[in-house]
């Protein structure tokens, strides 16, 4: 059972707390009624679904209920790090090279 | 007396405590702090069981975990009755009784002992090869009969009487193994303050110091040692020390999970201890002192009984007190079987030679044999055993050939050498490496906050395993944050040191396909079978372990992975790191069900809902059913009704006059804020601005792909404030999916949601005389469908309570919903029955009200569609605001696929034969006499029989139905077809006067 850190609760808490939900920093779009066929495809079906770091949604479901985002290594299964909704995409990642 | 072969002062049981047991029948007595295996070994016992799939006759190959051969059915009594249990790990109580298994109609003579001698048909990828033609042979002949043979052991066929504990734990330092090892790295950890757990699988700490009577510690014996640390250990307030207590998995983040067997081992455990207890601790550094074990001799017929690892034979002597043989054989490849060889000398058994495959090797132990007078035999080779079931005679001959010599014995101890327990550490995701020099895979590359110490990290040598696992201990509790220990480390003043050995097949293991020299005893897989799974192309050990079945056994290949590997690298040509070793799982040993349930079985598997109305539907003797976690009043059977009988009166009484249901488990949602209407509008199909407070509207809710995701009633209180229903099975998606919205895409709306489902008890009243039951009761709410037409909410009281008041219907009656707050929601119900009393109201349940809402039509989500129905497609179109320019699912509705003709769309169905009720989920067919399989352009969704409309009505998804109104279709069954006409959606008061009559 992985342990994840909740960025609003500020603690670590077991997995079973948790629920996650998909892919994260997919925006739906202001004007999604105009958008092509195209661009609702990506938007709504397409998925990165990497070998490696993957950033990727989460909701504390049984504790704070707040949905956050969390970068993680879907190889070792690793969380890299968590960050609040809404925050953008980290630039730089804690202990992993690029 | 327990048993002929317990020698007098040998040993460290107590001789006073005799434990009386029995095995397949016979009686035998045993002491106290026996395993079973040590017991009926006393007793000169040495067959116990027959081989998987030759039958052959097998006694104990070890004194521990990795027993493959010695599985004994245990049965307490009928309901506890556990098969497979190891008899080297079952302690004995008074009055044990064990069965053997795998044999039929006796242990003895055993029918299926016929495979070993038709055992050609029987080779690698036997299963593969035999049962692939034809195929339908395979449920009705192949698979029953496999399974009928294959079954090690029975299971128990009544509900476990037993309870399972379960714990969660945090510590600092958790050691894994409570040897020489796992001790020192604990005391190490313990002493700095850190909070350690140390868990061992055997009663008594100690490991291999269990054996090794060479070994002094601070001036004790091994062992003597080992209790002395332990009672310090255990006395010590930041340690808890856990023996019988198995670590079967290593997971993510230093998650591991333990079982301890409370009672097994207790001859009356009493109810209120529990069987078995699982732990499941996160630790900030593990610590692995698993040992290592002892690996057998791979040669002709090395299976028979009384042929066993030379550490257990030290083991059953030096710590049971028991001689496994009178005249043993010993057969080697390193220096450890020479101790086990010294220990039985000395203690008066009969040496009648020691075989070692070895050319000139030297050392003290050796000299030591030598000395007590032991015949020793340097490159040689034992090439076959005689006996069948038991052991007589070992064959010795050069290993390069020569002349054979037959040397009578009634045991053989064999050693080839140890393999590093890397169990865990390779469940941690560590990876292993080879040591070329020393030929075993050692911890190489960690995953995670753990470290290895002693001979599971190779390391050999008493003096040197306690000098790397003290630093160890010391240094994971100074990771885990605690200070640095002022303890002093326990002083090796003699150990025993095990040598290398060898890997795969010796002289005596073929060529000869007709050997069985066995490498996997517990699935009877040979020397021969890896050879020829290689000639057949399995060139990866992953293949060649499946399709010889070698290592998947239920002891996973403890003794016999590293043989296997080894003689396929041999087969191949190839070095050993080339082929690869079998990654492994949990669990480490055989975990049982009960705990890794625990207590969720039976009323606690799940939770149970019930609403405040509850009580009162059971006095009256409702029958319910199961709708997600709630219990539902079903139907309310009247003096003897069956359900039919009751679902047709209880149709006819609503409709008639009026009646009362229990709608309580609605999902309820409240949605507060000055954005609510904004709000609303996103997540609903329908205009919500401008809908007036106290007005309802039956809304619509989407997924982003246009699909319907849920419906219910919405009333708005107030400008800011909405009412929102959902499906009682939907509330807690819907409440995410709105949450999801709200948190992610439209944070910037100034909105609450809360969930006030078990808020408010919800008593639906339905009927031309429902007005009359609720308006005595009500206070502050004109009842006029002037001031409160249908579709409307008020707040008020009723019988001096609060209420949110609907005016709605689920029925196509003039109808109410009353919402009170859950602790009235009884007294209200009786009180609004009372009234009904007067009219002669009925209670019905949820089956009259799935009828009455498809007499009209009205649609349940997750029945009449299934997540591919749009709101078009349900004939819902006028529920979404067509100028609304964005609300989630719009853009989904725009896909090409959603806008096609042809579409599956809801319609009603009528039997040609009134008196036909479908089936719900029939398929539905244009044309009845096309070939099979016909083309099925839809499906039965709903079909009841309506007492109201005299006939049956059904509602079904059929493409283009809303073109085929008048149609003929037909339902094709196994007793015939049965033919419908497509009609509209509602059948019941079309125009709908009844909402207001
Ligand atoms: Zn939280």
């Amino acid at each position: 059972m992985l342990l994840i850190r909740c960025p609003y609760c500020e603690e670590e808490r077991p997995e079973l707390e948790f629920r996650n939900a998909g892919e994260a920093h997919i925006a739906r779009s202001a004007n999604i009624a105009g958008e092509s066929d195209d661009d609702f495809e990506k938007f709504f079906f397409i998925r990165s679904n990497p070998k490696g770091v993957i950033h990727e949604r989460w909701r504390h479901m049984h504790g704070c209920a707040r949905f956050f985002n969390a970068v993680r290594d879907t190889v070792t299964d690793k969380f890299i790090m968590t960050y609040k909704a809404g925050e953008p995409k980290p630039a730089k990642l804690p202990g992993v090279a690029k | 007396m327990s048993g002929a072969f317990r020698i007098p002062g040998a040993g460290r049981l107590k001789q006073a405590k005799t434990a009386r047991f029995s095995f397949d029948g016979q009686a035998y007595a045993g002491v106290e702090g026996d395993t079973l295996a040590s017991a009926l070994l006393a007793n000169g016992v040495h067959l116990v069981g027959r081989s998987f799939k030759y039958h052959r006759p097998r006694g104990f190959l070890s004194a521990g975990a990795e027993e493959p051969n010695a599985l004994v059915q245990i049965a307490r009594d009928d309901a506890r009755k556990t098969p497979n249990v190891r008899a080297t790990v079952q302690e004995l109580y008074d009055g044990l009784a064990a069965q053997s298994q795998n044999r039929w109609p006796s242990l003895a003579f055993d029918v299926g002992a016929v495979n070993d001698i038709a055992s050609p048909f029987f080779s690698a990828g036997f299963y593969y090869k035999t049962f692939m033609w034809p195929k339908a042979a395979w449920k009705s002949l192949y698979e029953p009969k496999i399974r009928a043979a294959a079954g090690l052991g029975v299971s128990p066929d009544r509900p476990d009487p037993d309870h399972y504990a379960a714990r969660f734990a945090h510590c600092d330092v958790l050691v894994l193994g409570g040897g020489a090892a796992g001790i020192a790295a604990a005391l190490a950890a313990a002493e700095t303050g850190a909070s350690v757990m140390l868990a061992d699988e055997q009663a008594e700490f100690g490991g291999s110091l269990r054996f090794e009577t060479g070994a002094r510690i601070d001036g004790q014996d091994g062992f003597g040692w080992a209790q002395g640390a332990i009672a310090k250990l255990k006395a010590m307030d930041n340690v808890r020390v856990l023996s019988r207590t198995t670590a079967f998995g290593y997971y993510a983040q230093n998650f591991v999970g333990l079982v301890e067997r409370v009672s097994d081992h207790l001859q009356n455990p009493g109810r209120e201890l529990a069987r078995e207890r699982l732990w499941q601790v996160r630790a900030k550094r593990v610590v692995l002192a698993t040992g290592a074990i002892e690996r057998h001799m791979v040669f002709a017929d090395n299976d028979r009984p009384g042929i066993m690892l030379a550490s257990a034979a030290r083991t059953y002597l030096n710590h049971y007190g028991v001689a496994v043989g009178k005249n043993v054989g010993v057969y080697t490849a390193n220096d450890s079987a020479y101790a086990a060889a010294i220990d039985l000398k000395k203690a008066g058994v009969n040496i009648a030679a020691i075989v070692d495959l070895r050319d000139n090797p030297t050392g003290p132990v050796i000299d030591e044999a030598r000395a007590l007078g032991i015949e020793i035999n340097f490159g040689r080779a034992v090439v076959r055993a005689g006996g069948k079931f038991r052991v007589t005679s070992m064959t010795v001959q050069p290993k390069n050939g020569g002349g054979e010599r037959t040397i009578p014995v009634d045991a053989v101890l064999m050693s080839a050498g140890w393999t590093p327990s890397v169990h865990l550490f390779s469940q941690s995701r560590g990876k292993v490496a080879f040591n070329d020099e020393t030929k075993r895979f050692v911890p190489g590359t960690y995953a995670q906050d753990c470290v290895s110490v002693g001979a599971c990290n190779g390391t050999d040598g008493l003096a040197a395993t306690v000098d790397e696992a003290y630093a160890a201990g010391a240094k994971a509790a100074k990771d885990a944050g605690a200070k640095a220990a002022k303890g002093t480390k326990p002083k090796v003043d003699a150990g025993e040191s095990w040598s290398r050995g060898m890997l795969g097949a010796a002289p005596g293991a073929g060529p000869d396909t007709t050997v069985k020299a066995f490498v996997d005893f517990q699935n009877d897989v040979t020397a021969k079978d890896i050879r020829q799974a290689v000639h057949e192309g399995m060139h990866s050990i992953e293949h060649v372990k499946r399709f010889t079945t070698n290592g998947m056994a239920t002891d996973q290949g403890k003794t016999s992975n590293m043989h296997g590997l080894a003689i396929a690298a041999e087969t191949l040509g190839k070095p050993i790191p080339q082929v690869g070793l079998t990654t492994f799982r949990a669990p480490y040993t055989p975990v049982t069900f009960g705990s890794i349930v625990g207590h969720a079985r039976g009323p606690l598997f799940d939770p149970t809902r019930r609403t405040a109305i509850h009580p009162w539907a059971e006095a009256q003797g409702a029958v319910f059913e199961d709708v997600g976690q709630w219990k539902r009043a079903w139907y309310f059977p009247k003096g003897g009704e069956d359900m039919h009988a009751a679902v047709d009166r209880e149709c006819v009484g609503v409709r008639k006059t009026a009646g009362l249901f229990d709608a309580s488990t609605l999902g309820k949602i409240e949605v507060v804020g000055p954005d609510a209407a904004k709000f609303m509008e996103l997540l609903y199909t329908n205009p919500w601005e401008k809908l007036e407070p106290g007005r309802c509207r039956y809304g619509i809710m989407l997924r982003e792909d246009g699909f319907i995701y849920d419906d219910g009633v919405v009333g708005r209180l107030a400008p800011d404030r909405f009412h929102v229903t959902t499906t009682t099975g939907g509330a807690p998606r819907v409440m995410n999916h709105m949450e999801d919205y709200l948190q992610t895409e439209f944070p910037h709306l100034n909105v609450w949601l809360s969930s006030i489902t078990e808020q408010w008890a919800v008593i639906a009243v339905q009927g031309p005389k429902s007005r009359n039951i609720i308006a005595p009761l009500v206070e502050g709410i004109d009842m006029s469908d002037e001031a409160l037409p249908h579709m409307s909410v008020r707040e008020g009281k009723i019988c001096g309570v609060p209420t949110r008041l609907f005016r709605m219907s689920f029925t196509g009656e003039r109808g109410f919903e009353v919402n009170v707050p859950a602790d009235y929601g009884q007294a209200v119900w009786e009180a609004l029955w009372a009234e009904g009393q007067k009219h002669g109201a009925v209670a019905y349940g949820t089956e009259t009200m799935h009828v009455l809402r498809a007499e009209k039509g009205y649609i349940i989500v997750g029945q009449d569609t299934d997540g591919t129905v749009t709101p078009n497609d349900a004939g819902l179109d006028w529920a979404v605001g067509k100028k609304k320019t964005d609300f989630v699912g719009i853009r989904g509705l725009a896909r090409p696929d959603l806008v096609a003709k042809g579409r599956k769309q809801l319609v009603g169905l009528k039997t040609k034969d009134t008196k036909v009720v479908l089936e719900e989920g029939a398929q539905i067919v244009a044309d009845p006499k096309q070939s099979i399989p016909m083309k099925m352009i839809g499906h039965v969704t709903s079909s009841y029989w309506s007492e109201n409309c005299g006939r049956s009505i059904a509602l079904a998804l059929v493409a283009g139905g809303r073109d085929r109104m008048g149609e003929t279709l037909y339902v094709p069954m196994p007793n015939g077809v049965i033919e419908v006409e497509v009609t509209g959606m509602v059948f019941f008061d079309e125009k709908g006067e009844r909402l207001n009559g």
